[in-house]
């Protein structure tokens, strides 16, 4: 049982970072809405509260890692230059995709747009998450306050969703492989 | 209800919420115009290993950045018009998706 070191640093990035964060970000959002629907304030004491923190920090670290992970260390590895005269492109996935016009939209439409508005994720949670821990006060007593934060909470968690979602399908058509080997179990004899 | 609302600074969390629209909006812009301009391209590429891109996330963050700072430092323990701020970043952020998204972004450079 096999994989390579791009495979490993890929799934980090997508399956660890991203799809944490975008657990993570959904349940924010479910809480965020849960609160507008809600009578009065929450009454959480200290300890709720200290957790609370934790875990909006968590998230949004969770966030900036799968950004920074995608964009310097994967994003490289997949927009790769094929040199002049190689016929194989499986270890250059955007040109391998660009090849064939049955798959070059995979780049053109989802590649494109994953890499900039994934970035916007990351913005809109750390803006939500220390909104909430800063002031929380003007949050709880504000509804206005409440509602912009969900949107823009919910517009960070779309973001994600449209960034999961193509970079996980573009890996099913042209993955990020290559790199040196990792025995992840003994082979069968 | 309204005094109390009233009397409860906001103006920092305003603030935070205005700058993270006008870092998407940037985003955007800077997307378009890397994705439009060779010599843009060239100047926004900071690690040539990841292009453009380093460039464009980079600069957004540094203006996301100077006008969340400077935004809380005008705006911190005030009271500000929350319903102005909140119609105003929504704008920047519906232009930011809206300038990522490449179709919206090809109509604009005429491709």
């Amino acid at each position: 049982m096999q994989t390579t070191w791009r495979e490993l640093v890929t799934a980090i990035h997508g399956m660890m970072f991203g799809g944490l964060f975008l657990m993570t970000a959904f349940a924010f959002v479910m809480m965020l809405y849960r609160s507008l629907a809600a009578e009065g304030p929450a009454e959480s004491g200290e300890a709720g509260r200290h957790w609370d923190r934790i875990y909006l920090i968590v998230m949004v670290l969770l966030g900036w890692g799968a950004v920074l992970s995608g964009t310097y260390v994967v994003y490289p590895w997949y927009r790769a230059t094929a040199p002049a005269g190689v016929v194989n492109l499986a270890s250059w996935p955007q040109r391998l995709l660009l090849s064939d016009p049955h798959t070059a939209g995979w780049h053109e439409l989802g590649m494109e747009w994953k890499e900039h508005v994934a970035w916007m994720a990351p913005i809109l949670m750390t803006m939500a998450a220390w909104v909430l821990m800063r002031y929380k006060e003007a949050v709880e007593q504000q509804r206005r306050l409440r509602v912009t934060v969900a949107m823009f909470a919910l517009t960070g968690l779309l973001a994600t969703g449209v960034a999961a979602g193509f970079g996980a399908w573009i890996n099913k058509k042209a993955p990020v492989a290559g790199g040196s080997t990792i025995a992840l179990a003994q082979d069968r004899k | 209800m309204k005094s109390t609302e009233a009397a409860i600074p906001n103006g920092g969390a305003g603030a935070a919420i205005l700058a993270a629209s006008v870092g998407c909006f940037a985003l955007g812009i800077l997307a378009v115009a890397a994705d439009g301009s060779k010599a843009a391209a060239r100047l926004l590429t900071f690690y040539r290993p990841t292009g453009p891109l380093s460039g464009v996330t980079t600069t957004t963050i540094l203006i996301w950045v100077a006008v969340w700072v400077a935004g809380n430092r005008i705006w911190r323990g005030r009271t500000i018009a929350i319903a102005k701020v909140s119609a105003l970043s929504f704008a920047f952020l519906v232009l930011g998706l809206l300038l990522t998204f490449p179709p919206c972004e090809d109509f604009l450079l005429r491709r």
